[in-house]
């Protein structure tokens, strides 16, 4: 029921927000609105900072794109209300590569889910770091394979229980932030889907940052992998998620694996400055002499 | 490096840098690739003139992010080109058949060699000709062109990007290794004598576009990222607005649509060379690298007195359907020369339906035929049609 | 709300309650805003929407402080808070 409120307050709120139009509505195809995603799912809260985030940028909508590979997390494209590409699985990024490489006024972003970035998508994702490629790359984790049901991906915590490991799974999750700090982005965090505000921030951070930002976002699937580990509803993963994690801003890449008995470690870890791509490339006649290794290091003792 | 586009002139060229000064010629500003021989001069020629031209050049990791980059940078409004050869033309597929499905206009470049898998790197093939039609899933038409010197190298680059933008569908040239290593004389015309076309932008606003709502040309007009259209592209089966809806009356409006895009349209794209094919029983077939001991060979049998004519490809697909099926009820026979054991022979032999003969002359691949196992083996098959071996 | 420092003017200022608005078609029922709403406004109704849910109610309006938490939580942009004065 809604409370009751003074006829001139009804009056101003009508005025600002008609009943059914919600803030982030402009951002949102509302044709496609209720979204396919389950009740609770964490890509969906994770969708809703990176519109506030969006939103505060400042940017001309007109400017931005969003590029999505294959998955749940990869339908964030369908719902945006952006130039939006919904790509082939786990190549989001090398599409995305091509848009910002030939449109550099555009802002950039893909969104996308762990197995397409990090799986089939992995090696794209080292080179566009490598490159620091100006674009911004979220990363929603489920530690599965959703869509298809919740098979084994190579984010999954070992012992798992998913549909391609019905006896737990036996090998090793990557380290997502550390992957990412290795390959040269130049801003790494990692949130969880409930931390809406610091992901927010985040996200903001990471799209009006030059160069690879990276972004990832921990997420329960309660449909699949949540099912599977009997983890409970949206709602009992998220809380244990929330009890299981701990925020440590600045701590080493490496400290931030994903193991059992360990916390899982959220925070910003990397902020720094590289020249992008772009800014390389324009300077290539500035490039010394290419002979390498160079003598004179070479014949140091 | 010069930073003039067009380098009007005649020039000394193999037929990949002839490749790249015809994709220039017609506008290409983006090129993504991964070096593979034969096609690895095409990506170096590009390194070199189009970071001059105010053009991007990226090496990116693998054909599959290439021609990945390729269609992200035409959607953002490029001209955008790749080149490759047969492993990577197999790792390009997924991504051609997005290509054709959101309907992008690119270029991709297959410079054949011997095949399948690593097989002969640095010599000639034409194994890929049936792949260029159905290599990626799904039912789809495609445009596929042959050129078969380094000077139709520039001349049908040009018309390769021209039928992109037209038909909005990524447009394969290809062409192989003898083709592309061939050093001749290519000459480049004057710009303003160069034919270019744009691809069509919407002139309805956002509020009343559709995306995918063609006119009876079937050929949607499409905006590029960044111009306040706010489109959404997917490769799910979509319907007019662009958006997945998965059921089979969406699959069958869209896929028959793509279908009829190119075959309603193909007197536009199908393109070809007559040689004596008036009054002759007798018609080779042939295409690429192929084309050159062919012609020798046409002439050799008819300076003998046979009615040979010849039947040059400039287009592979759309096959020239029509075209067979009418020569067919006048020939005796039909002689096709190719690097594989029989793509095109197969499309011949459909397209006569019995009404003439088709013979096949294979290569397996390392080179190409010479003119005398042309001529022998048209005569090998003239008792079969009936025909004696005429002296002057 | 637990204040570790108490503002001086705490008794004379009032903070005016935002209004929630919920658009229940949208709600799945995961029960995020009611769970972490920080002033306990909400509730899970009884009543279905037309999807079979059960859509949030606010409990106690006059705890709301629009701290949009639930609006930012919410993975199905079905709630949102509206200020009745400009922050």
């Amino acid at each position: 029921m809604k409370p009751k409120a003074s006829k001139k307050t009804a009056r101003r709120s009508a005025a600002k927000h008609p009943p059914e139009k919600h803030p982030k509505d402009e951002l949102l195809r509302k044709d496609r609105i209720p979204h396919i995603w389950c009740p609770g799912c964490g890509i969906g809260s994770a969708f809703s900072s990176c519109i506030t985030a969006l939103k505060k940028t400042g940017i001309n909508y007109d400017r931005l794109a969003v590029v999505s590979g294959i998955g749940c997390t990869g339908r964030v494209a369908g719902y945006l209300n952006l130039d939006s590409f919904h790509t082939t699985h786990g190549r989001a990024i090398p599409f995305a590569t091509g848009l910002k490489l030939a449109k550099p006024e555009m802002n950039v972003f893909v969104f996308s889910g762990e197995g397409d970035l990090f799986s089939i998508g992995g090696n794209h994702f080292l080179h566009a770091a490598r490159k620091n490629i100006n674009i911004s790359v979220i990363c929603v984790n489920n530690m599965n394979y959703g869509m298809t049901g919740g098979q084994v991906s190579a984010n999954t915590p070992t012992g798992a229980r998913t549909s391609t490991t019905p006896y737990g799974n036996s090998e090793v999750p990557l380290n997502l932030p550390s992957l990412a700090a290795a390959c040269g982005a130049v801003y790494v965090a990692r949130w969880l889907s409930l931390d809406v505000r610091r992901l927010a921030e985040s996200i903001l951070e990471a799209l009006l940052k030059p160069g690879f930002s990276f972004v990832e976002v921990l997420a329960p699937c309660p449909t699949a992998f949540g099912r599977r580990n009997r983890l409970g509803s949206a709602l009992d993963m998220i809380k244990l998620y929330q009890k299981n994690s701990v925020i440590k801003n600045g701590v080493h890449p490496d400290e931030t694996v994903i193991e059992e008995g360990k916390k899982m470690v959220l925070g910003k870890f990397i902020d720094t400055e590289r020249p992008t791509f772009l800014e390389r490339l324009a300077k290539t006649s500035e490039l010394k002499s290419t002979a390498w290794p160079k003598k004179e290091v070479a014949e140091q003792r | 490096m010069t930073s003039q586009r067009v380098l009007t002139g005649e020039h000394f060229i193999n037929g990949d840098e002839a490749c790249t000064e015809g994709a220039l010629a017609a506008g290409c500003n983006f090129f993504a690739g991964y070096p593979i021989t034969p096609a690895t001069e095409v990506a170096e020629a590009m390194s070199r003139r189009l970071p001059k031209l105010d053009g991007t050049y990226v090496q990116m990791e693998d054909e599959i992010a290439s021609i990945a980059a390729v269609l992200g940078a035409a959607w953002g409004g490029a001209k955008s080109m790749t080149s490759t050869s047969g492993p990577g033309f197999s790792l390009m597929m997924e991504n051609i058949g997005l290509g054709v499905i959101t309907e992008t206009p690119c270029v991709v470049v297959n410079i054949q060699r011997g095949g399948p898998s690593t097989g002969l790197p640095t010599t000639c093939g034409q194994g890929d000709i049936m792949q260029a039609r159905w290599g990626s899933h799904g039912h789809y038409e495609i445009i596929a062109i042959s050129p078969s010197s380094p000077q139709e190298m520039f001349d049908f680059t040009i018309r390769a990007f021209n039928l992109a933008e037209t038909f909005r569908i990524p447009v394969l040239i290809m062409a192989d290794e003898v083709v592309g290593h061939t050093l001749e004389r290519v000459t480049i015309p004057p710009a303003e004598k160069i034919k270019v076309v744009n691809r069509k932008k919407p002139s309805k606003p956002p509020e009343k576009y559709l995306p995918y709502k063609t006119d009876s040309s079937l050929i949607p007009v499409l905006p590029d990222a960044g111009d306040g259209y706010k489109i959404h592209m997917t490769g799910l089966t979509h319907d007019e607005r662009g958006y997945p809806v998965p059921d089979a009356q969406t699959q069958e409006v869209l896929i028959t649509r793509l279908i009829n895009k190119i075959r309603n349209n193909r007197d536009a794209i199908i393109d070809y060379e007559k040689h004596f094919l008036d009054g002759a029983k007798i018609i080779i077939v042939t295409y690429g690298s192929s084309v050159r001991p062919a012609l020798k060979a046409m002439r050799d049998l008819r300076d003998d007195g046979l009615k040979v004519g010849l039947l040059k490809l400039n287009t592979i697909w759309p096959f020239a359907e029509d075209l067979i099926r009418k020569l067919a009820k006048k020939v005796k026979a039909f002689v096709v020369p190719e690097v594989n054991f029989g793509q095109i022979a197969l499309e011949v032999e459909r397209c006569a339906s019995g009404q003439a003969l088709t013979k096949l002359i294979h290569h397996a691949g390392g080179g190409i035929h010479t003119p005398q196992q042309i001529t022998n083996a048209v005569q090998k098959i003239l008792p079969e049609i009936g025909s004696k071996r005429k002296r002057k | 709300m637990k204040m570790w420092r108490k503002p001086l003017d705490l008794g004379e200022k009032l903070l005016p309650p935002a209004e929630i608005h919920i658009i229940e078609s949208r709600c799945k029922g995961c029960g995020l805003c009611v769970e972490f709403c920080p002033r306990g406004v909400l509730k899970m109704s009884d009543k279905f929407n037309r999807k079979g849910y059960h859509p949030p109610v606010v409990e106690e309006s006059t705890a709301c402080v629009g701290c949009h938490f639930c609006e930012e939580v919410c993975p199905e942009f079905a709630i949102f808070c509206d200020h009745s004065y400009d922050l």
